[in-house]
């Protein structure tokens, strides 16, 4: 038993531990407010809202542990739901097969473009994904504005985003094979080894014959898929899509990513913690907003648990260098 | 070297910032159709002037290789205090002022502490506290609305005798009497050296945790500065995340525009300040072009995005390409 706890306390990162602990007692918590708190019925409805910032951070992760980030998920998410909607107005019956796949394929683009500037002119990603933001938000509001294009959802969006199979969310669905992908490729690809050797030190992963430049090209073109594929099923449960509408994705998605474990700076972090991470957010939000916590409180809220949790393991070395 | 060359190589992002601006403005006036009188620099200066502190409040993080995400809603959550604090009678304003400044340089510090002692990133304990003061904007200001001294903020936002827009004044004085006592002080090349690297400025004896106290806290107070100036134009106090979130946004902009780097140790506020008027005079000139508004984000988003990325050319004079990797 105690060599089981030890291989325990081994393998299971403590960020994993104390953010699961919240997630259980923001539950113990709800219920005593109200029992509907352990329904199943709400805990799969949380769990289907999760994925959507579920898939939206999974893109985030990507990017951190290169030791990159990534500004421009409010307008790339934006622009796959737009860009899925519209496909359907502009192609006829194909356009409405092909929605999902375009709005994927457009947010790859971006995401390839910013890969480009990051990875061949070495512009700093935090600067360049900013600038990928506005030029995005650019393009949807010309696309919106001159030719009134079609914004509402396709039924296979709608069907993604809020139908179930067996009581099983078909997002949640989506989410988990995201994630087996995602667990896959970063523990057993090489692909995931490069991309950890990348963010503890890109200098040596590049003396080591990594081709760096690539790897980093195909984890934004990822990063990018994502975010379009989190607008696609953000523009399927909303029935259409409308601008703005990553704008909430942004913060949130780096805040999973850092409580689930990962590494501001790049090179540590598993998807398990993520997800964590991404739940813990998002009960975070519903608990308050249950609770009708007016706004400003849901911030100081938000804003407090995310610095006392880091400062309980989080912490950086004493001296660094 | 000669002292001469040195000191153009060291400020070659600002003089090239400078260039830019001038250009820019010149450009603006031989296209507007009423030329440059008193009434067109005020415009253009006060809208300038609120990104350009908030741009140098940016500068002091970036230069020791950190960064502030909170910038812009410190910012935001000033303009709601002043609403509500700078109004009465000119003692009662003057108290308003001192509280309002006070607070930015509070949210600073709390920021700097944060970081030092609790060892966390920068970028991600800005984050955080950058929305618990948004929340406390919201707190104070639920909906748009208040007031502030009305001649006070005439007297800011209009021109001094000779037709000079009093917000450059104002900017001049920021510059004067937190900017260059601040860059001369041991303090201030410390942070220098805190961003070109921390761990051989810890082992020069530097305090670094005291460096990034201060350096966060003057940011918190700039972020005020330009907070309550916002306050005189718009004559309220507005709790919006967009704005908040612009501000951010486009102060860091505007520091990569000034030719500071985001690595640290390199730059000046001065800078920062030119790469804010740039940023701003891009949304006036696609105005005086009679562009579309339609196009206008797009063209915007395209400049910026080509500005940031001229730092590339850089990459042809580096004979090891093992110069990439910092």
């Amino acid at each position: 038993m105690s060599a089981f706890v030890m291989q325990l306390r081994r393998n299971v990162d403590p960020a994993v531990l104390i953010a699961s602990g919240c997630i259980v007692l923001l539950l113990i918590g709800g219920s005593l407010y109200s029992p509907n708190f352990l329904s199943p019925d709400y805990l799969l409805q949380q769990l289907r809202v999760a994925s959507f910032l579920g898939v939206i951070a999974t893109g985030s992760m990507i990017i951190i542990l290169l030791g990159n980030i990534d500004l421009s998920i409010p307008w790339v998410v934006t622009l796959g739901g737009m860009m899925a909607t519209a496909a359907a107005g502009w192609w006829g019956d194909w356009g409405v097969a092909l929605a999902i796949p375009f709005g994927v394929a457009c947010g790859a683009l971006v995401g390839l473009i910013s890969g480009f500037g990051v990875a061949f002119l070495r512009v700093p990603s935090m600067i360049f994904t900013l600038g990928m933001n506005a030029v995005v938000q650019g393009l949807v509001v010309v696309h919106t504005g001159g030719f009134a294009p079609q914004d509402r959802a396709t039924e296979a969006m709608h069907v993604l985003a809020t139908g179930s199979v067996l009581g099983i969310p078909n997002a949640l669905l989506l989410w988990l094979a995201v994630a087996a992908a995602m667990i896959f490729m970063l523990n057993r690809t090489t692909l995931g080894r490069k991309i950890y050797a990348l963010g503890n030190r890109e200098r040596a992963a590049y003396l080591s014959g990594v081709n760096t430049r690539m790897v980093i090209l195909a984890c934004f073109a990822i990063a990018g898929a994502c975010s379009g594929l989190g607008g696609v099923l953000l523009a399927g449960y909303a029935t259409k899509a409308y601008q703005a509408m990553g704008e909430l994705y942004l913060l949130p998605a780096i805040a999973a990513v850092v409580l689930g474990g990962t590494r501001i700076l790049g090179g540590k972090g598993g998807y398990i913690g993520t997800m964590v991470g991404v739940i813990l957010i998002t009960l975070l939000q519903s608990i308050l907003s249950v609770m009708q916590m007016p706004e400003m409180g849901r911030q100081i809220i938000y804003g407090t648990v995310i610095i006392t949790m880091l400062l309980t393991y989080g912490r950086g070395a004493k001296t660094e260098g | 070297m000669s002292t001469f060359r040195y000191r153009l190589m060291e400020h070659r992002g600002t003089l090239l910032a400078a260039a830019v601006f001038l250009a820019l403005l010149i450009f603006y006036i031989a296209n507007s159709h009423s030329g440059l009188n008193a009434a067109v620099a005020t415009t253009i200066a006060n809208k300038g002037v609120l990104l350009a502190i908030v741009a140098m409040a940016q500068t002091l993080p970036i230069l020791t290789a950190g960064l502030d995400l909170s910038v812009g809603m410190v910012f935001v959550l000033a303009n709601c205090l002043a609403s509500a604090l700078v109004v009465g009678s000119p003692l009662q304003t003057a108290f308003g002022i001192v509280v309002v400044l006070l607070a930015g340089l509070l949210c600073g510090l709390v920021n700097g502490l944060i970081i030092v002692f609790g060892r966390l990133q920068p970028i991600i304990t800005t984050l955080a506290t950058g929305a618990v003061y948004f929340g406390l904007a919201l707190w104070l200001r639920p909906v748009p609305g208040g007031d502030v001294n009305g001649d006070l903020a005439d007297a800011l936002t209009g021109q001094l005798p000779g037709g000079i827009p009093a917000m450059l004044a104002v900017l001049l004085a920021v510059v004067f009497l937190i900017w260059v006592p601040y860059r001369n002080s041991v303090l201030g090349r410390a942070a220098y050296a805190v961003g070109s690297s921390e761990p051989a400025s810890y082992m020069s004896g530097i305090p670094i945790g005291r460096v990034k106290i201060v350096v966060y806290s003057l940011s918190g107070l700039l972020a005020a500065i330009a907070g309550l100036l916002l306050t005189f134009v718009t004559y309220s106090g507005e709790a919006s995340a967009s704005i908040g979130g612009t501000y951010t946004l486009n102060s860091i902009a505007s520091v990569v525009i000034g030719g500071t780097s985001l690595m640290g140790g390199f730059g000046s506020a001065i800078g920062s300040i030119f790469g804010a008027f740039v940023l701003r005079s891009i949304e006036d000139l696609l105005f005086v072009m009679d562009l579309d508004p339609l196009w206008q984000p797009l063209f915007q988003g395209v400049i910026l995005l080509i500005a940031v990325s001229l730092g590339a050319f850089r990459l042809l004079r580096m004979s090891n390409r093992l110069d990439l990797f910092h």
